[in-house]
């Protein structure tokens, strides 16, 4: 697959255009069939994974579809995704590293949603399974900023009942019909969403991470974390000239 | 039910009635019903947990009792969630190995082997055939170390004391040889993107055999003293069925999904750098459902994982053990979920890369979660000394459910 | 029991006597037991080395563990029923004790020789019963409560099996006063293990429900309700349970001894002479620890039932079980 990230995520069917996946080409058709205008795009790894990006108000019927006729009736997982680019970065800044470091201003970076596209800031993304047929989609759906709710999934897989849950604690998202909608992890009065890319992570704001060494300066890269190409910097790794002389090389022959 | 009841109850009094004998059932019915209304008995909550014997770790239930039998059963979680998703966002790639250890902490190698691999997926990065087997033989033994200790762990939990100790004394000559080769009993921390971190110590592969060995007499023993014990049986048989399709929808995985009689297993079905289908091996699996067929089929996939492990030694092939990536790893930009079939089931990481040092997110979809998602309905009705047989048997790690 | 040293005690002298001979009966072998099997046995099977440090391989540890346990403190859980809490122990306690009356060690050394001595004996192992059910209630805990309960249901429904495999015994000896069954034994020429293997065996599993240990330990079992009735014990109200129930399984075992294995007698040695008064006590010593040996074997070995099963065992297996017995046994007793 393109190592260009600068490219969209669209232009990535013609950089692969030479690798083709029927089965997972017609998964794709099969939807973008059954749910007309309620499937939006869809994204295709060769051999490896599909995309479908629906419509909220086809979220539901893209499950049924996918665990009924499509035999995809594994749950594997369900969750969201929050595309805005965090405003903390890493987290790294606490105090003291701005006295030392001085504070970056950051730049609130432009968002960038991925396979299959999107156009707001949450996305749903769910996940099945076909254990006969051994293959999987993603699905997706995009959660417009003023309304962020979704149809539950559980009258199509009892099993949504916990991960919707989480969701609805972590990004704050409702899910519409859920009979059960309380805290799975977090303490009952605790107050924001966790998973949401504007919720600090506020250990690092009390206390300078001791792993913060590690990443910062690196004795061969002059410039960390900075726009060094992948390819240039590439070294062996040390122990891999060890591979040849171990004593079970030769037991292992 | 009374109230249709006492009708005929006062009709006995009409002698002509009396005699007949259908009134006279329904009268004592009636009668019976009374008896019960004055005897009816409120409900009783049981909290199971956080600290108890049974949940192995912090898990509490909440368990509304009628006598010994459960009514409802609702399983709370959380005193343990760690925020690995978020921490995940702040640390750089190689030090997400580190943390996504603590998961399921007694099959920690197999933790990092998805996470890796959907890093590697993104990189088009391939380890080389050496540094895969020996993951591979590493994630196989991983999973002998993780599933002895729920072998010897049911049988304490339905009152067999001996056996747990026999699955610790076995199961540290696996650990000793996890220890040896990667530096960590329980935390190896040895994969890299791109290979691992170092080869295998001198004279490792043959005790790492003998240890083998020593697993297959330990099922053999468990065998005959668990599993071929009447009451063990009559505790387990029937208990915490599970109907297939009903797993699948709750997403069950793993041996509890291989108990219901499901024949799917990733390392088989799913096509995976590591070497599983290099080598002959057999996927094990029970029709029943029950408590009983899942601790069979785990027996029976802890014998098969340690021929894995000697089939995967004997084939090891020469070469080196890392790849070429940048000293610095950033991740191209892109999505990629990668799931592989661990001890406790399948488990993936669904790894969303914005080309920076840091996941922009990491969806880490543990086994145990799904498991235990179906535990409200599965205990409904049960006697109390089920509960503990159930929660045994769909065998969860506390951190693999609270992440 | 004092006869045969000779000796002319006043009244109060011989009770202090016997109380103090009582204790050691009761106390030696529940430290043997303890020490043996707890420790030990169950060390060995489970591939460990018990306790090591206290003493030559650990034989202190009984003292070590007596010690710790004076020094707990003695809590009562806020709303627990003061009393009823205090008193359950005691309750459990006085009823092994009660145990030890019948028990004789020789042809003259015995507490008292009551002419009803195994029905008595039967009879005051159920007044432990109301020391469970006390400890489940007082302790104001749902897990002691359910343990308490359980253990209800258990002792009752098991004494049943317990009584009747008793009967055979009693009909074949023709007495209830367990000296004289002894004696009827060597009459016989043989123990009645061997005539009445099937009461045995019924005997074996009904007192291993009795003292509620595994694969009969419901009651407190660990992995469901912390540990039952004990739950809110601590300290030397823990101990006192943690005797009896030694304690009782010490007498129990000695009692089957004396049932099914000829008591204090030696084959081919005259059970009443003289010199019996003094090893008889030791034979006997020896003929329990077998018999607890095979109580605590299981107890090593076995997963416990769930409720309803040992329910079921009981009403439905034991006591039809043993109801033949008597039956068989009956029929010879008229025949031959």
């Amino acid at each position: 697959m393109s190592t260009d990230t600068t490219e969209h995520t669209e232009t990535n069917d013609e950089v692969e255009i030479v690798e083709t996946d029927t089965v997972r080409e017609a998964l794709a058709t099969a939807f973008a069939d059954h749910l007309g205008d309620g499937c939006i795009e869809s994204h295709i790894t060769p051999g490896s994974d599909l995309w479908i990006r629906v419509d909220r108000s086809s979220w539901v019927d893209a499950a049924r579809f996918a665990s009924g006729p499509l035999g995809m009736s594994w749950l594997d997982f369900v969750s969201a995704i929050d595309w805005m680019p965090s405003p903390f970065g890493r987290e790294m800044e606490a105090e003291q590293d701005w006295v030392v470091h001085g504070r970056d201003e950051r730049q609130p970076a432009e968002q960038v949603t991925g396979y299959a596209g999107g156009d707001t800031r949450f996305q749903m993304l769910l996940r099945v399974y076909s254990i006969d047929e051994h293959i999987g989609v993603t699905i997706k759906a995009d959660l417009p900023d003023d309304d962020l709710s979704i149809d539950t999934l559980l009258p199509v897989f009892a099993g949504a009942n916990w991960h919707e849950r989480e969701i609805w604690e972590m990004f704050g998202i409702t899910l519409t019909g859920h009979p059960d909608l309380r805290a799975l992890y977090l303490p009952s009065g605790f107050e924001g969403n966790p998973m949401r890319k504007d919720y600090p992570l506020v250990a690092r704001r009390v206390k300078p991470w001791p792993g913060i060494v590690d990443v910062e300066a690196m004795p061969a890269a002059d410039e960390p974390a900075a726009d060094e190409p992948a390819a240039d910097d590439t070294t062996d790794a040390d122990d891999t000239t060890d591979a040849d002389d171990t004593t079970d090389a030769g037991a292992s022959a | 039910m009374t109230a249709e009841l006492t009708l005929p109850a006062d009709a006995l009094a009409n002698q002509d009635l009396a005699n007949n004998a259908q009134l006279r059932y329904i009268a004592s019915q009636a009668a019976d019903s009374r008896i019960n209304v004055e005897l009816e008995t409120e409900g009783m909550t049981l909290n199971i947990g956080p600290q108890h014997p049974a949940t192995h770790g912090t898990l509490r239930i909440v368990a509304k009792l009628d006598g010994e039998q459960v009514i409802e059963a609702q399983p709370i979680m959380g005193y343990m969630h760690r925020g690995y998703e978020k921490l995940t966002e702040v640390r750089t790639y190689p030090q997400v190995t580190t943390l996504i250890n603590r998961i399921d902490w007694v099959g920690s190698f197999a933790n990092e082997v998805p996470f890796i691999l959907a890093a590697e997926e993104l990189m088009d990065v391939e380890a080389p055939p050496r540094a895969q087997w020996i993951r591979t033989a590493l994630f196989e033994m991983g999973r002998i170390a993780n599933i002895m200790l729920f072998l010897g762990d049911m049988a304490v939990q339905l009152g067999g004391i001996t056996a747990v100790f026999y699955a610790f004394r076995d199961r540290e000559f696996v650990l000793n040889q996890i220890e040896s080769a990667t530096g960590g009993r329980f935390h190896p921390n040895f994969n890299r993107i791109g290979g691992i971190k170092d080869d295998l110590p001198a004279g490792w592969i043959e005790e790492t055999k003998s240890a083998m060995v020593k697993v297959r007499e330990f099922c053999d023993e468990m065998e005959d003293l668990v599993v071929g014990n009447e009451i063990f049986q009559s505790r387990c048989r029937g208990v915490g069925v599970i109907p297939a399709e009903l797993a699948k929808e709750y997403g069950l995985s793993g041996a509890n999904l291989r108990g219901s009689g499901v024949d799917w297993d990733l390392r088989r079905d799913e096509p995976s750098p590591l070497a599983w289908s290099e080598i002959d091996w057999k996927v094990w699996t029970h029709p029943d459902g029950d408590s009983f067929s899942r601790y069979w089929v785990r027996l029976q996939e802890t014998r098969e994982a340690s021929l894995m492990v000697e089939k995967l030694l004997d084939n090891l092939p020469a070469g080196p053990i890392m790849a070429k990536v940048p000293r610095i790893i950033k991740v191209p930009e892109g999505e990629s979920y990668v799931q592989t079939e661990n001890p406790l089931g399948a488990m993936g990481y669904y790894v969303v890369s914005k080309g920076e040092l840091t996941p922009f997110r990491v969806k880490i979809r543990t086994a145990s979660f799904s498991n235990m998602s179906i535990t409200p309905w599965l205990l409904e009705g049960v006697y109390v000394p089920d509960i503990a047989t159930i929660l045994a048997s769909l065998y969860f790690i506390l951190g693999d459910i609270d992440r | 029991m004092l006869t045969p040293l000779a000796l002319e005690f006043a009244y109060w002298q011989e009770t202090i006597v016997k109380i103090v001979i009582g204790l050691v009966a009761v106390l030696l072998p529940t430290g043997a037991l303890v020490y043996m099997f707890l420790f030990k046995m169950m060390s060995f099977m489970q591939s460990r080395l018990g306790p090591m440090e206290t003493g030559p391989h650990g034989a202190m540890q009984l003292l070590a563990e007596f010690g710790k346990f004076l020094q707990k403190e003695d809590i009562f859980p806020s709303k627990a029923d003061r009393w009823v809490f205090a008193a359950a122990p005691f309750v459990v306690l006085v009823s092994t004790f009660m145990l030890v009356l019948v028990l004789p060690g020789g042809p003259s050394a015995y507490f008292t020789d009551l002419s009803t001595g195994i029905y008595f004996a039967l009879a005051v192992s159920s007044v432990s019963v109301i020391g469970t059910l006390m400890a489940g209630w007082g302790s104001n805990s749902k897990y002691a409560l359910l343990g308490g309960l359980r253990a209800a249901g258990q002792l009752i429904a098991y004494e049943l099996p317990l009584v009747l495999s008793v009967v055979g015994v009693v009909i074949m000896a023709g007495t209830l006063n367990l000296r004289e069954i002894v004696l009827s034994q060597s009459d016989f020429g043989i123990w009645f293990i061997i005539p009445q293997f099937l009461g045995f065996l019924i005997y074996l599993i009904a007192i291993q429900a009795e003292l509620t240990q595994p694969p009969f330990d419901m009651p407190v079992a660990e992995s469901e309700l912390v540990t039952g009735y004990l739950t809110e014990y601590s300290g030397l109200r823990f101990l006192l349970f943690f005797i009896a129930e030694f304690a009782t399984a010490a007498i129990f075992s000695a009692i089957g001894a004396t049932l099914f294995l000829g008591g204090w007698t030696i084959p081919f040695v005259d059970p009443t002479a003289e010199f019996m008064n003094y090893i008889g006590p030791f034979v006997l010593g020896i003929k329990m620890i077998g018999i607890a040996f095979l109580i605590f074997w299981f107890r090593v070995t076995y997963p416990r039932f769930r409720e309803d099963q040992l329910q079921r065992l009981a009403w439905k297996f034991l006591i039809p079980l043993a109801l033949f017995n008597i039956v068989v046994t009956a029929v010879f007793k008229v025949v031959f």
